[in-house]
């Protein structure tokens, strides 16, 4: 993909030529061509491997709270979602951005390798790109199929790609009688392996010490306890990264049992809205949150009873 | 581990009689730690505090649980007797058993259930307790006065009598607040201006007092006996320190299309003005918005007129900081707008008023020179009508549901006025009750209804049309049940007053409590009515809740003696439940700091040996002095770095584990 029209991989290539970084924080090609992962390149010859292709889904920001604590400047790419997240670390003064160069890249869409595997294509061997078209080579030669259906989730509902409607499912939870939406959440989470790859992926969840690390917060072991398994890990963890979460979406694109994660932050995010005007945690560097800030047209606690509580 | 003395009170029935005390001690018995349970039936009483003393030296108890009523009565009465008997006073814990248990429970059974959880919750809590010592601060010997009408001239001249400097911020050019528009005051009818004007030349000459007129208070931070404050002087755009107050000025500006505030818009007043004659300081204020410099850059008439050259085109807003040891809050009150009351058509005639105005019309000093005219065409009405409760005791959303209480005063008294200067109008007031409690009130409304001859009428006006110059008053009069329709020449509306704007803010700024009306809460409805529940700030006046002039005085001076107590104290005891950050959970992220009411947060840059490499990191650091234990840190902060001594995170929790179990 390009930016500005031109390659990514040149701009990278550029970096090192004049110098502009010591390091740069891209991806690089894992073990097959849909696994591309976050990777840290030192030198221009060691850019061979990198790649910028349609498969390049996760966010870098997070990786910089100890990248960019190291010597030398890093330049980092950031998607237009991942941008969000690096103002956000920065705001938190997570990340020294005296010492990263960011460089903001084009973006149109990330493929979810499992979506083009569910419209019965088998045998894959690499997929390319042109525009909304996908051409996929098989064992079983050449297939075709329209980008826009084998997007990931978080970039089907990208807010600055096409503006969809990213509440639409949040909306119909809501709508649930309390007794269906406990079963919901109950089958949903009762899945979760409690692997912790939700909370290690988001970039909102930095922590010198993790509370589900840290045995004497006394969470930990809670967490674990209930009956109704892991249910109070995700709502700490809702709680923890309320006004915080930028909606990147990487929750639920890694979690390997198919939650929707990204639901439970989607919710807070749209009461934020709706409690304090529209937000968008990251939008910028400096600015105090929804949350953290007190505005004298803040909504009072009877907004709960006003909207008929439970919601 | 500890060893916990628990000790159940009956409070004689009011506990005794819904819970079974036994079964409490009982429980409590079993309980981890509990090494002594008893119970009496007045804990508090000086008989009840010896028991406690004795047990605490007889089983030699590391702290104890007391099942009563509300901390906020007796946390200190038992505070005091641990630590009579040796022990830190903060090795107490209150259960309260009365307020949330007793008294809102029927069933003895459940209300005895609770209570053992009550009980065992304190007790989980007590295991983690560690003894606490408090410091002390200095007090700041200034008090800030918040608004400069009869409420804080009051407050802030016995302040400055007692001895003690005061400023008084007040938002308008002068000071005098709503009293300097009144004609006359009821119940006496001497003039307002002739008692109050004495007071504001003294306010202004006092040694102690300090005037900042034409001047908002932007930002507080502190707390009680050291708050600090940020003062916006606006620009008056005249040099306060060499104008004469000569008002050449006011008489020469060509640009007199203002409306006067001070008369309520019933006239205009130039661009550079002074609000009325007596205005303190006699200091002009050029309105920019209306100045012919200011829109067109030409002009400048009455610099050219000023004899001392006092005009400053330049100037700019100033902001000045300042401490203070307490703050008294009187920013008074301002009638409601009559938007949602189109039924009485305020906006569609002009001689439909509110009461406000006139006591404007009927001033000597007022537009019309104090004669009584029909704003439409000044001529002199023969019939007026009065409307009590515009806006108040309004159950349909348009207004106030209280009753503004000043009303039927005021109302008794312009129509008492009117009847005596001009015995040919007809007086009629229509009126839902009419309401006079206070020392020689009921005598002062019944001289107007039966020495004066004024109509009262028991009913609401349904409607007011302007027909043809009149005004068809349509209203019922419930005692004789029939419809009656008045052709008036005036109406006045007695329109329901309602805290000032700005209350909303300051009470953020000050983290002091308003009711849903924007009222100024008070720390005890009863028994302490002029302190907000945020330690050093006072409550004086209209802010607090409707009240006429002799009421706003007297609180006005109950709420400096509480200032000058406190600031003739050299230091306070501080809360040692103060908040700290774990360094190494501390991820530097500032949202502590952005929650922290006080400003107590601060960060530093601190090396830091992980794994064997030193690493650099910025921490949180509390200012102990600074914080006042709110909590809200430690609530926002994610990975549980932030901790409040006296309510950890993990006593906290135990307390939801015992509540859980
Ligand atoms: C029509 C009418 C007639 C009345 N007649 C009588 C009567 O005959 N007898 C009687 O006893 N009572 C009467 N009253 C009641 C009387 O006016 C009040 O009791 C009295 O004015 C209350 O004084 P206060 O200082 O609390 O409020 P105010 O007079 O309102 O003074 C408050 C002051 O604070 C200032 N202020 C407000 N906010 C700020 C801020 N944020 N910063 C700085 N300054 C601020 C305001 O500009 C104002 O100067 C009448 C009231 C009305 C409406
Ligand atoms: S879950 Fe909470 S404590 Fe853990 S990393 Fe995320 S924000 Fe920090
Ligand atoms: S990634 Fe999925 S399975 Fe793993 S902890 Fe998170 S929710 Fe559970
Ligand atoms: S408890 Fe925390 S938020 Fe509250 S005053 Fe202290 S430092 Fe500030
Ligand atoms: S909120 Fe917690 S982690 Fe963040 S700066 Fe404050 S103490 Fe540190």
């Amino acid at each position: 993909m390009q930016t500005n029209n031109r390659p990514v991989k040149e701009i990278a290539q550029e970096i090192f030529a004049e110098n502009q970084a010591e390091r740069i924080l891209g991806w690089k090609r894992g073990e097959f061509f849909y696994d591309n992962s976050p990777a840290v390149f030192s030198a221009a010859d060691e850019l061979q491997e990198f790649v910028y292709d349609a498969f390049c889904g996760s966010n870098l920001s997070k990786f910089l709270v100890k990248e960019a604590a190291k010597e030398g400047r890093i330049a980092v790419l950031l998607k237009p979602c991942d941008r969000y997240s690096f103002n956000q670390l920065v705001k938190e003064h997570r990340i020294d951005k005296e010492n990263v160069l960011p460089i903001e890249i084009d973006c149109d869409g990330m493929v979810d390798i499992d979506k083009v595997r569910a419209l019965g294509i088998k045998g894959i061997k690499s997929i390319s790109a042109d525009g909304d078209q996908l051409t996929i080579e098989t064992v079983y030669g050449q297939k075709n199929c329209s980008k826009e259906d084998v997007l990931l989730l978080k970039c089907q509902t990208c807010k600055d790609r096409t503006g969809g409607d990213r509440f639409a499912l949040v909306r119909e939870i809501e709508e649930m009688s309390s007794v269906e939406r406990y079963e919901f959440w109950r089958s949903e989470l009762s899945k979760c392996i409690r692997c912790n790859a939700c909370r290690n992926v988001c970039p909102a969840c930095t922590c010198e010490k993790c509370v589900f690390d840290n045995d004497k917060s006394g969470i930990a072991n809670k967490a674990n306890s209930d009956s109704f398994e892991e249910s109070l890990y995700h709502m700490i963890r809702a709680f923890h990264v309320a006004g915080r979460c930028t909606d990147c979406g990487e929750c639920s694109r890694v979690c390997p049992q198919g939650i929707p994660l990204h639901l439970i932050n989607r919710k807070v995010i749209k009461d934020l809205n709706e409690f304090y005007g529209e937000y968008q945690a990251g939008a910028d560097d400096s600015s105090v949150g929804p949350l953290t800030s007190y505005e004298l047209d803040d909504v009072e606690p009877d907004i709960v009873m006003n909207r008929g509580g439970g919601r | 581990m500890q060893r916990i003395g628990v000790f159940v009170c009956w409070c004689g029935t009011n506990i005794a009689a819904t819970v079974d005390i036994d079964t409490v001690v009982e429980a409590m018995k079993r309980e981890p730690g509990v090494v002594h349970s008893s119970d009496y039936q007045y804990m508090c009483s000086e008989a009840g505090q010896s028991r406690i003393r004795n047990a605490i030296k007889e089983h030699n108890l590391t702290g104890i649980v007391v099942c009563a009523c509300s901390p906020r009565m007796h946390e200190t009465t038992f505070r005091k007797a641990a630590k009579a008997a040796g022990l830190n006073e903060f090795m107490v814990e209150i259960a309260n058993i009365r307020e949330h248990c007793a008294w809102i429970h029927k069933d003895r059974t459940e209300a005895t259930e609770k209570a053992v959880v009550l009980a065992r919750t304190a007790v989980a809590k007590l295991n983690l307790n560690k003894p606490l010592t408090p410091g002390t601060s200095d007090v700041v010997k200034r008090a800030l006065v918040i608004g400069g009408g009869i409420a804080g001239i009051q407050s802030a001249l016995d302040i400055a009598e007692a001895g003690y400097q005061v400023d008084i911020v007040e938002k308008e050019p002068t000071i005098g607040g709503k009293m300097a528009q009144l004609d006359k005051t009821f119940p006496t009818l001497d003039c307002a201006a002739c008692i109050l004007t004495p007071k504001m030349v003294e306010a202004a000459q006092h040694d102690n007092i300090n005037l900042i007129t034409y001047s908002e208070v932007d930002s507080v931070s502190g707390f009680v006996g050291n708050f600090t404050v940020k003062i916006r002087k606006k620009a008056r755009s005249v040099k306060a320190d060499i104008c004469s107050g000569c008002g050449i000025c006011t008489e020469k500006c060509p640009s007199k299309k203002a409306k006067s505030e001070f008369n309520m818009g019933l006239n205009n007043r130039s661009a550079i003005y002074i609000p009325f004659a007596q205005a303190i300081p006699n200091v002009p204020v050029i309105d920019r918005d209306q100045c012919i410099k200011f829109k067109t850059g030409k002009c400048g008439l009455c610099a050219k007129v000023c004899p001392a050259d006092a005009i400053d085109f330049s100037q700019q807003d100033e902001i000045i900081e300042q401490k203070y040891g307490a703050v008294v809050l009187a920013t008074g009150f301002k009638p409601i707008k009559l938007d949602n009351f189109d039924e009485y058509s305020y906006a569609a005639s002009q001689d439909v008023i509110t009461s406000l105005e006139l006591e404007r019309i009927m001033n000597a000093a007022g537009p019309t020179g104090g004669k009584l005219l029909r704003p439409s065409d000044k001529k002199h009405p023969h019939t007026m009508v009065f409307v009590q409760c515009v806006g108040s005791r309004d159950t349909t959303g348009c207004g106030k549901t209280y009753c503004s209480k000043i009303c039927c005063m005021y109302t008794a008294k312009h129509a008492m006025l009117i009847r005596e200067k001009y015995p040919d109008i007809d007086v009629h007031v229509f009126y839902i009750d009419v309401r006079t409690p206070g020392k020689n009130f009921d005598e002062f409304y019944r001289r107007a209804a039966e020495d004066y001859g004024v109509n009262y009428i028991k009913g609401m006006v349904g409607k007011v049309a302007p027909t043809n110059g009149k005004l068809m008053v349509q209203g019922s009069d419930l005692i004789a049940d029939r419809q009656v329709i008045i052709e008036a020449d005036m109406v006045v509306l007695a329109t329901a007053i309602e805290p000032d704007q700005t209350a909303k803010s300051l009470a953020t700024m000050l983290t002091a409590s308003i009711d849903t009306n924007n009222f100024f809460t008070e720390a005890h409805p009863k028994l302490r009515p002029v302190e907000s529940p945020t330690a050093g700030v006072f409550l004086s006046g209209v802010c607090q809740g409707p009240k006429d002039i002799p009421e706003t005085v007297a609180q006005a001076s109950a709420a400096a003696v509480k200032v000058v107590g406190l600031l003739s104290k050299d230091k306070l005891v501080s809360n040692p439940c103060v908040a700290g950050s774990n360094e190494l959970l501390c991820n530097g992220c500032s949202n502590c700091q952005h929650v922290c009411p006080y400003g107590a947060i601060d960060y530093v840059e601190k090396e830091f040996r992980i794994n064997g490499k030193i690493k650099i990191r910025r921490v949180a650091q509390v200012n102990e002095a600074v914080c006042q234990g709110c909590g809200a840190c430690t609530v926002v902060c994610p990975s549980g770095a932030m901790d409040l001594k006296g309510f950890t995170n993990q006593q906290i929790m135990a307390e939801v584990d015992a509540i859980c179990r």
